[in-house]
């Protein structure tokens, strides 16, 4: 036996530590569920920490109200399959109530509203530490992000005012009204996730491999045709054969033109592609240079 | 494949940005979105050049005043291995932010310019590593065009710091005369430089042999959460889930609990995959004993003939890391270490270490920010450790401010306190 792990082993084991460390030491956990490819294999992941118990928290879904069908259906399954808890958070509800403005005109989007309804869920329900899925990789905000983020009384980020994060010792430690947000999958790059989905053969929605749909071009994406979002006078449509490299809120996940239509055929395009994620699919992304720190700051995921 | 990680020290100058840069984009670890957004921002600001920091300087503070404000995090992977670089700054809090980027590398590399040589921040680089234990140090001579590509100033720089290095406990030093801004020795070998006979960079970070690094012989197992179903099918289910921290685990071993001093067997070491034949370091498993013993999170397990240290008093160096407050005699502090959790009280402050010229002070009443000094803790429960030189998982903790719950204190073990 020659004691080593793979790479894969390794951040698989990492993250179960840290979801390990979470269930012991905060009282009301919860983990984000979006039906995307990270938020599938963080669920995975949590699903083999408690094994053969259940994970002793509940899963929960910022729903924008602008889904993807197919999305929404495999949310569902996924929850009966497992036998875990669901906590549906709804911005259409945050808008009804009041609570938060919907922007208006053809690039509307409910992506920065989110933020609102998330907040308003974790006080509701009182959450004191909440799982995300997301990874260093992704963005440059998020490059300078801890595992442990901590968040005061309004959900704020403060990239300047981080704790020190050392070994595997993680400082879960708030006052009531606080929160940390907890990141295990950190130190995995897309092609790590996709890596680990075909190895443990992690169910994912099928809008993530190849298949036929009317969408349009718009800033250089390929958008949807969804009944949230209205075509611009120049915006043609037509039918292609997509996938869709992130999913989020359908009026600004964009998807990329691509035949990989299984597992292995996505890891070979996700190897060879010169292009990141968000940048190819991620009109949220493009507000400005920080767009994502300063959604970040407001407490967005 | 395999994982390393390794962390980078080095101020702007060093062309520490330029060489991450250079590794990155040579093992197409750059995409090309990002460069497009970097090559736009160096234009707009009137940069001569792309500014290959802007990669990792994401956060608008750090782009507004052209600094790195925190250890930020890049991956890249080559056929052989994938690889995590703790990019560490050079200026503001560069202790701080380096013995975190060192506290989980297998490697650290450290930039030299060959122009200027060894200077008093490489020492502190140099001590750094070697006080957190980091397995492997690679010193890259950087800016050897600029030197003519010279042999005998690559020599001198290698002497000089082999001198200084045998002050300090580095097991593996290697040395690389390199030019990260033209790719010399970096990932390909350079034609510059034919009398340099070893690998270029990529090559040795690729090659370097970090399986014989990990301690196989202590077994530590610190309880971290029990697993009990509760239901139909596992109803008598009891599981202890933890992360190994050293040594070896099987299925038949005898092992011993701590506090309680229980023995019993192991019955099965069970994963979502199926039981496993063998559990080793940083494999997250759960343990099942053939005995029923009361046994809840901070237990320790390991063997009845190889028991870590067991003790309130501890002596330690710690590197404080709090802007707002300063470690002082009698001060009192949440210590976190493996899976446990008491309270600590500093009970006697013994030297500050100087970084750059090792001298001990033995007159001081605090350390502040970036100081780093030998302590005496006394704890409220008793703890299980090894010294940090022997397991660097049970031989760390910190040390958590009470009132405003921030990480204030990194610490190393060096033994129980007599």
């Amino acid at each position: 036996m020659d004691y080593e792990l793979s790479h894969l082993k390794m951040l698989e084991a990492e993250a179960i530590h840290i979801i390990r460390e979470v269930a012991a030491e905060f009282e009301r956990p919860c983990l984000l569920f979006s039906g995307g490819k990270d938020s599938c294999v963080m669920l995975h992941v949590a699903m083999k920490a408690f094994w053969p118990a259940k994970p002793p928290f509940p899963i929960m879904h910022v729903d924008t109200g602008h889904n993807f069908d197919e999305v929404i259906a495999f949310r569902d399954q996924t929850v009966d399959r497992l036998g875990v808890r669901l906590i549906v958070a709804s911005v259409q509800e945050s808008i009804d109530a009041g609570r938060v403005v919907e922007e208006t005109g053809p690039r509307a989007s409910r992506n920065r509203l989110q933020t609102v309804t998330l907040l308003d869920a974790i006080e509701e329900h009182g959450f004191d530490a909440v799982f995300g899925g997301a990874r260093r990789d992704e963005e440059k905000a998020r490059a300078k992000e801890r595992v442990y983020s901590f968040r005061d009384e309004f959900g704020q980020w403060d990239p300047k005012n981080q704790r020190p994060e050392l070994w595997s010792l993680y400082n879960g430690r708030h006052r009531k009204g606080e929160h940390i947000r907890v990141f295990p999958l950190s130190n995995w790059t897309e092609l790590d996730i996709w890596q680990y989905i075909e190895t443990e053969q992690v169910l994912l929605p099928h809008i993530y491999y190849a298949h036929e749909r009317e969408v349009f071009r718009r800033d250089g994406m390929l958008l949807a045709l969804t009944p949230f979002i209205e075509l611009l006078d120049d915006e043609e449509l037509f039918t292609t054969t997509v996938r869709f490299r992130t999913i989020g809120d359908a009026t600004c996940t964009g998807a990329v033109e691509s035949s990989a239509s299984t597992i292995e055929q996505v890891i070979a395009e996700t190897a060879a592609t010169r292009i990141t994620e968000r940048g190819a699919t991620r009109a949220d992304d493009r507000i400005s240079e920080a767009g994502m720190e300063d959604r970040k700051r407001e407490g967005y995921f | 494949m395999e994982l390393l990680r390794f962390a980078t020290a080095g101020s702007v100058d060093d062309g520490k940005s330029t060489l991450i840069g250079r590794l990155l984009y040579d093992s197409k670890g750059i995409f090309e979105d990002q460069l497009e957004s970097i090559e736009r921002t160096s234009r707009d600001r009137g940069d001569e050049y792309t500014n290959l920091a802007l990669l990792t300087d994401g956060l608008r503070a750090e782009r507004e005043q052209g600094i790195t404000i925190d250890v930020a995090y890049r991956y890249f992977a080559t056929p052989k291995r994938k690889f995590i670089i703790a990019d560490t700054p050079g200026h503001i809090q560069y202790t701080r932010n380096m013995v975190t980027g060192c506290s989980t590398a297998d490697l650290a590399l450290v930039l030299v310019d060959a122009r200027n040589g060894i200077v008093e921040q490489s020492r502190r680089h140099a001590f750094i590593a070697s006080l957190l234990r980091v397995p492997h140090l690679v010193v890259c001579v950087n800016k050897m065009d600029l030197v003519d590509w010279d042999q005998a100033t690559f020599e001198a720089i290698k002497e000089e710091f082999r001198g200084w290095a045998t002050k300090l406990d580095i097991t593996d030093l290697t040395f690389i005369p390199i030019s990260a801004l033209q790719g010399d020795n970096v990932v390909h070998r350079s034609a510059n430089m034919g009398w340099y006979e070893g690998p270029p960079l990529l090559h040795h970070l690729e090659e370097v042999f970090i399986a014989s690094d990990r301690n196989l012989i202590d077994a530590r197992f610190p309880v971290q959460y029990v697993i009990r179903p509760m239901s139909g099918d596992h109803h008598d289910y009891r599981g202890y889930a933890g992360t190994m921290a050293g040594g070896v685990l099987k299925p038949g071993d005898e092992v011993v609990v701590l506090p309680s001093g229980f023995s019993s067997t192991i019955e099965a070491i069970d994963t979502a995959d199926g039981p496993v034949d063998e559990a080793f370091a940083p494999m997250a498993v759960t343990v099942r004993l053939a005995d029923e013993i009361d046994i809840s999170r901070g237990d320790m397990i390991s063997r009845p003939h190889n028991r870590p240290q067991s003790g309130q008093d501890i002596e330690a160096m710690v590197c404080w890391m709090s802007e707002q407050t300063q470690l002082t005699p009698r001060a009192k502090y949440t210590i976190k270490h493996t899976t446990r959790s008491a309270r600590a009280m500093v009970q006697g402050m013994h030297y500050r270490l100087d970084v750059n010229t090792l001298h001990r002070d033995h007159d001081v009443p605090a350390l502040g920010l970036n100081e780093i000094g030998r302590v005496t803790l006394r704890t409220t429960a008793p703890l299980f450790f090894d010294d940090y030189r022997r397991n660097r998982d049970t031989g760390s903790f910190i040390l958590i401010d009470e009132t405003t719950n921030t990480t204030v204190a990194a610490g190393m073990i060096l033994g129980a306190s007599q």
